[in-house]
């Protein structure tokens, strides 16, 4: 078996393999449905049903799609630079706690004002995070992903401090959870009565921004350039570190962007509990979409989908709803194997 | 000052340290192993995770302790094999073939857990391994006695892994043949080695030893299987072989010196009281970690291939 460069790669395989990656997934975690007992048709009906099925279903995908867009491209921005950013929910975190501590009061602004404020603050938070483990890889070669991956644990235990002391909401009846954010910072629902509000809109903005920047600016050029080639981005005059600090910087700014979203638009006020591990999600999206911007848009649907879905699942056939992160798993492991496949063809002598 | 010293001479002090230590050493093992051979595993919290939710449930099903310990490390061998199906044959990203693996092996144990105990509020219990004890002849030595009596049987497989990986690396042709596919692996293909072959054995080796490590915490140092109970050990892991520079009596070393500083700041933290929040101390194993990754990194020798894939025939 050997494997041979594809000369060029057709649109539609380019699009079949994220589709065919998920079905993988959906077939291969049958088995463990069928082991707990549950009719696996019904099962996945109830999934779809769901995630995509009525209004009120559409809404909280699209809910809980809005944080996973903004991770998906922090982790395709750096991928595409090779940068290895594993560290999407400290970032996360400390955007969120940057959000409510700029928001929560200390100053005060009309809104169109204060929010943008709040969220320039919570990027800057999760931009500067990254930076570090930047500045680690490019000035002492240091492995970003083992950086970024420690600095996760370590940023989530600062925030519990944070939120068990200077910052936890004295009205909170001793629950660590910071003061909420005030209402001129609150982020206004696109749908009345769901939990669906304008961070979509904004995460939607972001994915056509970070889209122009990859594709039709000199910096997305160099991006690409560090990304396939380093020593000849050097050659051609492409200034390699400076590149990589600037992606670090625009990849943590995305993931503190959705930490703020979060707050501002779902939560109100941070909590310890506050993501299920979006910023792990965001590189399975981000590889799903094939580190395109546009792409995560639906990557991040299709996740969040499955997310929202695997709950109304578990309530309806008793299947731990545990297998949602079992099939974002499988997918983004399936999307590796089907990437390579549309880059190779695969010749069995 | 007194009370430092008295910590530092005390017996409790150091066989906790030892039991620190155990998962740590075998993690950074399993992961010396597979990065010897020019992969990075990634999948190693996963795989620690697998094997802890595994060993367990093995013994909670009615097996022995050596069962459980025995079908971990097969588990642990089976994800070690996903992850190097991807990543040597087909050369995909390590970097983010180990994350997926980490993912998936994580979820799928809390969804087995889950699946088997679907109502546990409080987790369920087994007979872990008992210390080996004063009666026993390591237990009756003088001075270090008191220590090793707390041990248990895991911790001696973990210091007797150490010689074992050690012996085999540097003084068996396997061995040379691991590191040669690690270091160069053009050159190995030359000497009519199988280089996707030594690669996908040692990367099964590896994590079975990290399962392993894994199964000491649910089936020594607690009771039971706790979800997110691995807590970043593996990504430790993962530093301290950078910090040994791929060699295993350091990476002993470095599980020692490691296990020292959290067994310190655990006691320094009851002494302390409430002045500085727990939270401080609870960092220090990471933030220890990435300083021991910048102090090593002008020195780090990389095995030459690490994270090269190998295809034959190209250059």
């Amino acid at each position: 078996m050997r494997l041979e460069a594809r000369t060029a790669v057709p649109l539609w395989l380019t699009l079949a393999a994220p589709a065919g990656a998920v079905l993988t997934a959906f077939v291969l975690c049958a088995g463990l449905i069928a082991w707990s007992g549950a009719p696996v048709l019904e099962a996945y009906g109830r999934l779809l049903a769901g995630a995509f099925g009525s209004r009120f279903a559409l809404t909280e995908t699209l809910t809980r799609a809005t944080p996973l867009i903004l991770t998906g491209l922090a982790a395709a921005v750096a991928f595409r630079a090779k940068l290895w950013n594993i560290g999407g929910e400290g970032q996360l975190y400390l955007g969120a706690l940057a959000a409510v501590a700029v928001g929560s009061g200390v100053i005060s602004l009309p809104a169109p004002l204060l929010i943008p404020v709040v969220m320039l603050v919570a990027m800057a938070a999760g931009g500067l995070l990254l930076l570090g483990p930047a500045f680690l890889k490019t000035r002492l070669g240091v492995d970003e992903v083992v950086t970024t991956l420690l600095l996760n644990f370590i940023v989530l235990l600062f925030v519990s401090m944070m939120l068990e002391g200077p910052m936890k909401d004295p009205m909170a009846m001793g629950w660590p959870q910071s003061a909420p954010v005030v209402s001129d910072a609150e982020l206004p629902r696109l749908v009345p009565r769901t939990r669906l509000h304008l961070g979509l809109v904004i995460a939607v903005l972001a994915a056509v921004a970070v889209w122009v920047i990859k594709s039709r600016t000199v910096f997305g050029y160099e991006i690409r350039s560090v990304g396939s080639n380093p020593r000849a981005a050097a050659f051609a005059g492409v200034p390699v570190n400076w590149v990589v600090l600037r992606v670090a910087l625009l990849s943590g700014g995305l993931a503190g962007l959705a930490g703020a979203s979060e707050v501002m638009g779902r939560t109100g006020y941070l909590t310890l509990d506050m993501s299920p591990g979006y910023g792990y999600g965001g590189i399975v999206i981000a590889m799903l979409a094939q580190l395109n911007p546009l792409g995560c848009i639906a990557a991040a649907l299709l996740v969040a989908g499955v997310f929202v879905g695997a709950d109304a699942m578990s309530r309806a056939v008793a299947v731990p709803n545990y297998i949602a992160d079992v099939l974002v798993a499988a997918s983004l492991l399936c999307m590796l194997v089907g990437m390579l496949l549309v880059r190779y063809r695969l010749r069995w002598r | 000052m007194d009370i430092f010293l008295d910590i530092l001479i005390s017996a409790s002090l150091w066989a906790t340290v030892l039991r620190i230590a155990t998962p740590l050493i075998l993690g950074t093992l399993g992961e010396l192993v597979c990065e010897r051979a020019g992969v990075l595993n990634l999948g190693i919290e996963g795989i620690m995770t697998l094997g802890a939710m595994v060993g367990w449930m093995t013994v909670y099903q009615g097996g022995d302790l050596w069962t459980g310990v025995l079908v971990a490390a097969l588990a642990g061998m089976l994800a070690g094999l996903l992850h190097a199906a991807l990543t040597v044959p087909l050369g995909l990203s390590q970097h983010v073939t180990g994350i997926g693996v980490t993912l998936l092996a994580t979820s799928l144990s809390y969804y087995t857990y889950r699946l088997v105990l679907p109502q546990a509020t409080t987790p369920p219990t087994v007979t872990p391994f008992q210390p080996i004890g004063d009666g026993s002849l390591l237990g009756s030595l003088p001075v270090i006695g008191p220590v090793l009596a707390q041990q248990t049987p895991l911790t001696y497989f973990a210091l007797a892994a150490v010689v074992v990986v050690a012996w085999v690396l540097h003084r068996t042709p396997v061995g040379l043949a691991v590191r040669m596919v690690g270091e160069n692996p053009a050159a190995a293909d030359a000497q009519g080695l199988n280089v996707t072959g030594v690669r996908i054995g040692a990367v099964m080796a590896g994590s079975a030893l990290m399962a392993v490590g894994g199964a000491f915490l649910t089936l020594s140092a607690f009771n039971a299987f706790f979800f997110n109970m691995i807590n970043g050990r593996g990504w430790i892991c993962i530093a301290l072989v950078v910090f040994a520079s791929w060699r295993p009596g350091k990476a002993l070393l470095g599980a020692l010196l490691f296990a020292l500083f959290d067994a310190l700041q655990t006691r320094l933290q009851q002494v302390s009281g409430a002045a500085i929040p727990y939270q401080i101390y609870l960092m220090m194993p990471y933030v220890l970690s990435i300083v021991a990754l910048i102090v090593m990194s002008r020195r780090a020798a990389y095995p030459r291939a690490l994270m090269v894939p190998f295809r034959k025939g190209e250059r």
